[in-house]
C-alpha cells in the first residue's frame, strides 16, 4: 500500500515538475522505497526471532532471519567437538607472538631445595604482612607463614615441609619473601575436609581459608584476593593460556581429572551463579579432562592471544556489571583446590616450562608452587646476558636466579637482554623483529620463531598511533581513552571506560604493540588501585 | 664499533649545552637505536616505534616528490610554449624543479626543525619524531612559486601556535602541515589561489621603456644566476638546451588554470577542452606541488593502508563521502560545476591527496575506530561541499579536515558516551 501511494504521489510531482529528468526526485524516491521494503522485511525478521524465542529455539544456534547474519556469513564455523550445550567464540584480533625455545621431551621431576611465597605477588596485601613463623621453625605443607594485617583471617601457608630459612625484606622494609627449606620427603599437614553435599558456605569459606587455598581465588575488578563476605556474581576459568611459550593445559590436567572437576563442585558451592569454564577451540579437541567436567557452563573460543585470558572470555560472555564482583582461576588453582578436598592435603604440586630462546634444553618440570628459579634453570642457560622472567614475556615478573616463581606462575621465559646499541635501527633492523606492523616483511612468514629480546626498539612517546590497540584486542574497550581518563584521575570514565573489567595481562598485548612504548599495564594498575581506594 | 666510540666522545655536556646535546641526542637517536630495555611491564617490544612509522608516510610520499619536482618544470616549459612532451627538455624540466623546490624543502625543515629542536632543548625532553611528516608533507601542498619567506613564516606559524603551544607531538588540534597551508592562504591569498601561482618562474613584467613594446604587462620567466651560469655551463659542456638568456613569454591564451578553477566557471565541458581526463589523471597539469598526479598518489596510499601506518577507515569513507556528496550535486545539477561526473571529480584538485596524507594524521584525526568513519565520511562530504558550492574557495579539502580537526574530539566524545552508556546501562 504505502509503496503504490508512494509511486502515486510521485506521479503528482512529476506532473508538477513538468515530468521532466528529475533524477533528484527518482533518485529519492527510489531509496525511499528500498528503505520501506527493507523496514518491512526487517520487521518480519524481528517477529520471526521473537516468536522462535517464545517457542524455545536457540536463535544463537539455528538462523530464523530472513537475512544471514554477518557473523554466519564472516565468523569461522564451530569444530565439531564444541556441543550444542557449550558457546562458541571466534576472535579475529588479537597476535601470536610465536617464540623459539618451546619445551621438548617428557616431563621431568624436579625437586627444588627452597621455596617461597611471596607477599609482593598479591595485588593490595599490606607491605608487611605478620609473619606467624619465625627463622629456623619447622613447617609442614599447608602450615601457614603469614597473613595480612588487613585481612587476618586469610591465611598464606607453605607449599612444602621444611624449616623456614628466611624472610627476605626489600625496599622500605617490606617483606619480599618467606623462604622454605624443603624436605626431601613432603610431609602435609590434615585437614579435615567437609561434606560438599551438606556443608553450609560459612563453614566451607572458613575451611578454605584455613587449608591455605582460599588466595587462589582472584577477585575482579582488581585483580585481588577474594572477599570472604561476599559470594561473587560468576566464577570464571580459562583452561588454556595463549600467552607465548605458555604451559599446555592439557599436560596438567592430564591425570588431575578428578581433581579438577572436584575443584569445579567447589566453586560451584561457592557462587550463586554459574561457573563458566572457557575451552580452547584453536586447535585439535582440548583433554577429556576438561570436556567431560560436569555441574559448569562451557564456552569455546578460537582465535589468537589473548584468547585465552580470562578477562577477554568474561567481557565476552558475560561482562563485569558496575557492582558485580567475579572470581577467576587457573587450571592448577583448581587441581589444588579439588586434591585438597579430595586428599584431605594442601598439595601444591605444579608443572612449570621452562622455555626461550636463552634455554639450552627447554623443557616441563614438575615442582612445587614457589620453587627457587636458580634450582629449575641450573645448567640449562646460555651464558649471555639473560633476562629471566617468571612467567611469560608480556606479563612475567624479571627475576634472577636468586628468585622465586611467583604464586600463580607456571612458566619461566629466558630471553636475551638486548641493551646494544643498533646503526639505523629504527629503519633497518639487522635482526628479525616481531611486530604487528605491516612495514615489517613478517607477514611472509608466518611460523618464523623468534628469538626475542628485551630492547625497547625505540624511545617513549606520546600517544600518537589510534587504534593500534583495540586492534589487538577483542574485548569493546578504549584502551588508549581508559589510559588517559587514568592519567587525568577521571574516576566516572575510568569506570564507564571499563577499567573494570580489565586487569594487566588483558592489556600486556596492548603494551607490546604500542608505537609510542607507553607502560600500559603500570598505569592500569595505578588506576586500579586509584579505584580501590575510592571504593 | 668505532663509530659508536666516536659518537660517544663527541656527546656534548647537558648542563653546559643543553641546545647542544640536545641536538647531539637527536641525531645519535637518529643513528642508533637506543640501547634501552624493558623495565617492569612487558619484556618484549614491537620492533615498531614512532621514526619507523614517520618515515614510512614520507616513504609513500617519495613518488609524489619525483613526479612533483619534475612537474613543476614541465610546467613552466608548457606555459613557455617550449618543450610540449612530457620527456622533451628532460634536463632543463628537472633542474628548473629541482631550482624551485629545493629551497622549499630546505626551508621548510631549517625553519621548522630548528623550532622544535629549539622547544625541545626549552622543555629538557628529548626530539619528537612529528615535524619529519609535516616537513615532508608542506612542500608538496605549497604552490612552486611561494616566496620563501612567506613559507618561512607559515611554517612558524603552524609549528608554534599549532603544534608546541599544545605540547608537542601527539598533542596538537590541527594538522600542522595544513595549518601551514591555511596561514598563507588567508594571510597571503594572492601567493597561493588565482591563475599565475600554479606555474613557476612567471612574473608580470613591468611597462616600462626597458623592455620591447610585445612584452610589456604580460607573464614573462625571468631566470636567476643558478639557471643561467651554473646550470646553461654544465649543460653547455654536455652540449644539451640550454636555458634561454632571453624572456620568455607565455604562449598566448595560456592561462595556468587548474581543471577545478574552469571547472568552477564553465563545467566539465570547459575542463575538457583544456585537459584531457588523461592528463589530469596522470597529472601533468598544473596544481600545487605534490597533489597532481592521481596514481602515484594511490601508489603512496595502498602503501600506508598496507602497511597498516594510516588508517583506512578514513581513506575509505572519506572517500565515500566525497562521491556521495558528488552524486547529490550531480542530481542537483543547478550550476556547471555540480554537472561535473561525480567521478572526474576525483581527477581534479587535491582530492585523493588530502585523503591519502593530511585526514589520515592520527593525531588530529578521531581515535576511536567508529568515529574514523564519522571522521572520513563528513571529510568528504563538507570538502566537496566547500569546492562544489563556495564560490570563494577553489579546493574545500584543506578548509574541510581543518573543520573536522577541530570536530573530532567531539566525535570521539559521543562514540565514548555511548560506550559507557552501554556499559552502564549494563548495571
Amino acid at each position: 500500500m504505502a509503496i503504490f501511494s508512494l509511486l502515486f504521489l510521485s506521479q503528482f510531482s512529476f506532473a508538477q515538475s513538468g515530468g521532466g529528468s528529475n533524477y533528484l526526485l527518482i533518485s529519492l524516491i527510489a531509496i525511499g522505497v528500498v528503505l520501506l521494503v527493507f523496514a518491512v522485511l526487517s520487521l518480519a525478521d524481528h517477529l520471526i526471532q521473537i516468536e522462535g524465542k517464545k517457542v524455545g529455539i536457540n536463535s544463537k544456534r539455528t538462523n530464523l532471519g530472513i537475512f544471514p547474519s554477518f557473523s554466519d556469513l564472516f565468523s569461522k564455523k564451530a569444530p565439531s567437538y564444541v556441543g550444542d550445550d557449550a558457546g562458541y567464540f571466534s576472535f579475529s584480533k588479537g597476535h601470536d607472538l610465536k617464540l623459539a625455545g618451546s619445551p621438548k621431551g617428557e616431563i621431568k621431576t624436579l625437586h627444588s631445595s627452597r621455596y617461597a611465597v611471596r607477599p609482593i605477588d598479591f595485588n593490595g596485601m599490606s607491605p608487611i604482612p605478620k609473619v606467624v613463623v619465625e627463622v629456623g621453625s619447622e613447617v609442614k605443607a599447608g602450615d601457614p607463614l603469614f597473613y595480612d594485617k588487613k585481612r587476618p583471617e586469610i591465611m598464606y601457608v607453605s607449599p612444602v615441609s621444611g624449616e623456614v630459612v628466611g624472610v627476605t625484606r626489600g625496599a622500605k622494609r617490606a617483606i619480599t619473601e618467606v623462604v622454605v627449606l624443603a624436605d626431601k620427603e613432603m610431609t602435609y599437614k590434615s585437614f579435615d575436609v567437609p561434606n560438599l553435599e551438606t556443608v553450609e558456605r560459612v563453614d566451607l569459606v572458613n575451611f578454605m581459608i584455613g587449608s591455605g587455598v582460599w588466595p587462589m581465588l582472584n577477585q575482579r575488578p582488581f585483580d585481588i584476593v577474594a572477599s570472604t563476605e561476599e559470594s561473587p556474581r560468576d566464577i570464571f576459568i580459562s583452561t588454556f593460556d595463549s600467552s607465548p611459550l605458555a604451559l599446555d593445559s592439557n599436560l596438567i590436567i592430564d591425570g588431575n581429572e578428578a581433581a579438577f572437576q572436584k575443584g569445579c563442585d567447589v566453586l560451584s558451592k561457592l557462587t550463586e551463579g554459574f561457573v563458566y569454564l572457557g575451552l580452547d577451540a584453536r586447535g585439535e579437541k582440548p583433554h577429556s579432562g576438561f570436556t567431560s567436567v560436569t555441574g559448569i557452563k562451557k564456552n569455546y573460543f578460537a582465535g589468537k592471544h589473548p584468547v585465552g585470558n580470562v578477562g577477554v572470555q568474561i567481557h565476552n560472555t558475560a561482562p563485569i556489571k558496575a557492582a558485580d564482583k567475579v572470581w577467576t582461576l587457573g587450571v592448577q588453582e583448581v587441581i589444588i583446590i579439588g586434591r585438597l578436598f579430595l586428599e584431605g592435603k594442601y598439595d601444591a604440586s605444579t608443572l612449570v616450562t621452562i622455555a626461550g630462546s636463552q634455554v639450552t634444553n627447554p623443557c616441563i618440570v614438575k615442582t612445587y608452587q614457589g620453587a627457587n628459579i636458580g634450582d629449575l634453570v641450573a645448567n640449562n642457560l646460555s651464558h649471555e646476558k639473560n633476562r629471566i622472567i617468571a612467567g611469560n614475556v608480556y606479563t612475567g615478573k624479571e627475576t634472577s636466579s636468586e628468585g622465586f616463581l611467583g604464586y600463580t606462575d607456571n612458566q619461566i621465559t629466558v630471553i636475551k637482554e638486548g641493551d646494544h646499541y643498533e646503526a639505523f635501527g629504527w629503519l633497518l633492523p639487522i635482526k628479525p623483529r616481531p611486530s604487528i606492523s605491516g612495514t615489517f616483511p613478517n607477514f611472509l612468514f608466518p611460523d618464523f620463531e623468534f628469538e626475542g629480546e628485551t630492547n625497547t626498539h625505540g624511545e617513549k612517546r606520546a600517544f600518537v598511533v589510534t587504534g593500534q590497540y583495540e586492534s589487538v584486542l577483542p574485548m569493546d574497550v578504549y584502551p588508549q581513552h581508559l589510559m588517559k581518563a587514568i592519567m587525568a584521575g577521571d574516576f566516572e570514565r575510568m569506570e564507564g571506560l571499563g577499567i573494570n573489567e580489565l586487569t594487566e595481562e588483558d592489556l600486556a598485548l596492548c603494551e607490546f604493540v604500542c608505537t609510542s612504548k607507553m607502560p600500559l599495564q603500570q598505569i592500569l594498575r595505578e588506576g586500579l588501585e586509584m579505584m580501590r581506594e575510592q571504593a | 664499533m668505532g663509530l659508536i666510540d666516536f659518537f660517544k666522545k663527541i656527546e656534548p655536556d647537558k648542563k653546559k649545552s643543553p641546545f647542544l646535546h640536545t641536538l647531539y641526542d637527536g641525531f645519535f637517536t637518529f643513528a642508533y637505536t637506543p640501547n634501552t630495555v624493558t623495565k617492569g611491564g612487558v619484556h618484549m617490544r614491537d620492533g615498531m616505534d614512532l621514526k619507523r612509522l614517520m618515515v614510512h608516510v614520507v616513504i609513500a610520499m617519495q613518488l609524489c616528490y619525483l613526479f612533483g619536482t619534475y612537474n613543476v618544470g614541465h610546467q613552466h616549459f608548457i606555459a613557455a610554449g617550449m618543450y610540449p612532451g612530457f620527456l622533451e627538455g628532460f634536463h632543463l624540466k628537472l633542474v628548473h624543479g629541482l631550482i624551485q623546490m629545493l629551497p622549499i624543502f630546505v626551508v621548510t625543515h631549517v625553519v621548522g626543525l630548528g623550532i622544535e629542536f629549539w622547544f625541545a632543548t626549552k622543555k629538557g625532553h628529548a626530539i619528537e619524531e612529528g615535524f619529519l611528516v609535516s616537513g615532508a608533507l608542506i612542500p608538496l601542498i605549497m604552490p612552486p612559486d611561494l616566496p620563501l619567506w612567506i613559507l618561512g613564516v607559515s611554517v612558524a606559524f603552524a609549528v608554534i601556535i599549532g603544534k608546541e603551544a599544545f605540547g608537542g607531538t601527539g598533542m596538537n588540534i590541527w594538522n600542522v602541515a595544513l595549518l601551514a597551508r591555511v596561514f598563507v592562504f588567508f594571510a597571503y591569498p594572492s601567493t597561493i589561489s588565482g591563475d599565475e601561482v600554479w606555474v613557476s618562474g612567471f612574473d608580470r613584467l613591468p611597462n616600462d621603456e626597458t623592455i620591447a613594446e610585445e612584452f610589456r604587462g604580460v607573464m614573462a620567466a625571468s631566470y636567476g644566476w643558478f639557471h643561467t651560469d651554473f646550470a646553461n655551463g654544465l649543460f653547455g659542456m654536455l652540449g644539451l638546451d640550454t636555458f634561454r638568456e632571453t624572456i620568455t613569454p607565455m604562449v598566448d591564451g595560456y592561462t595556468g588554470a587548474t581543471p577545478l578553477a574552469i571547472a568552477a566557471k564553465d563545467g566539465w565541458d570547459a575542463v575538457t577542452s583544456t585537459y584531457t581526463p588523461t592528463q589530469m589523471w596522470w597529472g601533468t597539469i598544473p596544481g600545487s606541488i605534490g597533489e597532481t598526479s592521481k596514481p602515484l598518489i594511490i601508489v603512496g596510499a595502498l602503501m600506508l593502508i598496507f602497511t597498516k601506518v594510516a588508517s583506512w577507515r578514513i581513506m575509505v569513507s572519506m572517500f565515500i563521502g566525497g562521491t556521495v556528496m558528488a552524486m547529490i550535486l550531480n542530481a542537483w545539477g543547478a550550476t556547471p560545476f555540480m554537472e561535473v561526473p561525480w567521478y572526474y571529480q576525483m581527477y581534479m584538485g587535491s582530492f585523493l591527496f588530502a585523503m591519502a596524507f593530511m585526514a589520515t594524521d592520527p593525531v588530529t584525526a578521531s581515535s576511536t575506530n567508529t568515529g574514523k568513519w564519522i571522521y572520513g565520511f563528513l571529510i568528504g562530504f563538507i570538502g566537496m561541499i566547500v569546492r562544489v558550492l563556495n564560490p570563494a574557495y577553489p579546493e574545500g579539502w584543506m578548509l574541510a579536515i581543518l573543520f573536522l580537526n577541530t570536530f573530532s574530539p567531539l566525535i570521539d566524545h559521543y562514540v565514548l558516551e555511548a560506550n559507557m552508556a552501554k556499559r552502564l546501562k549494563h548495571a
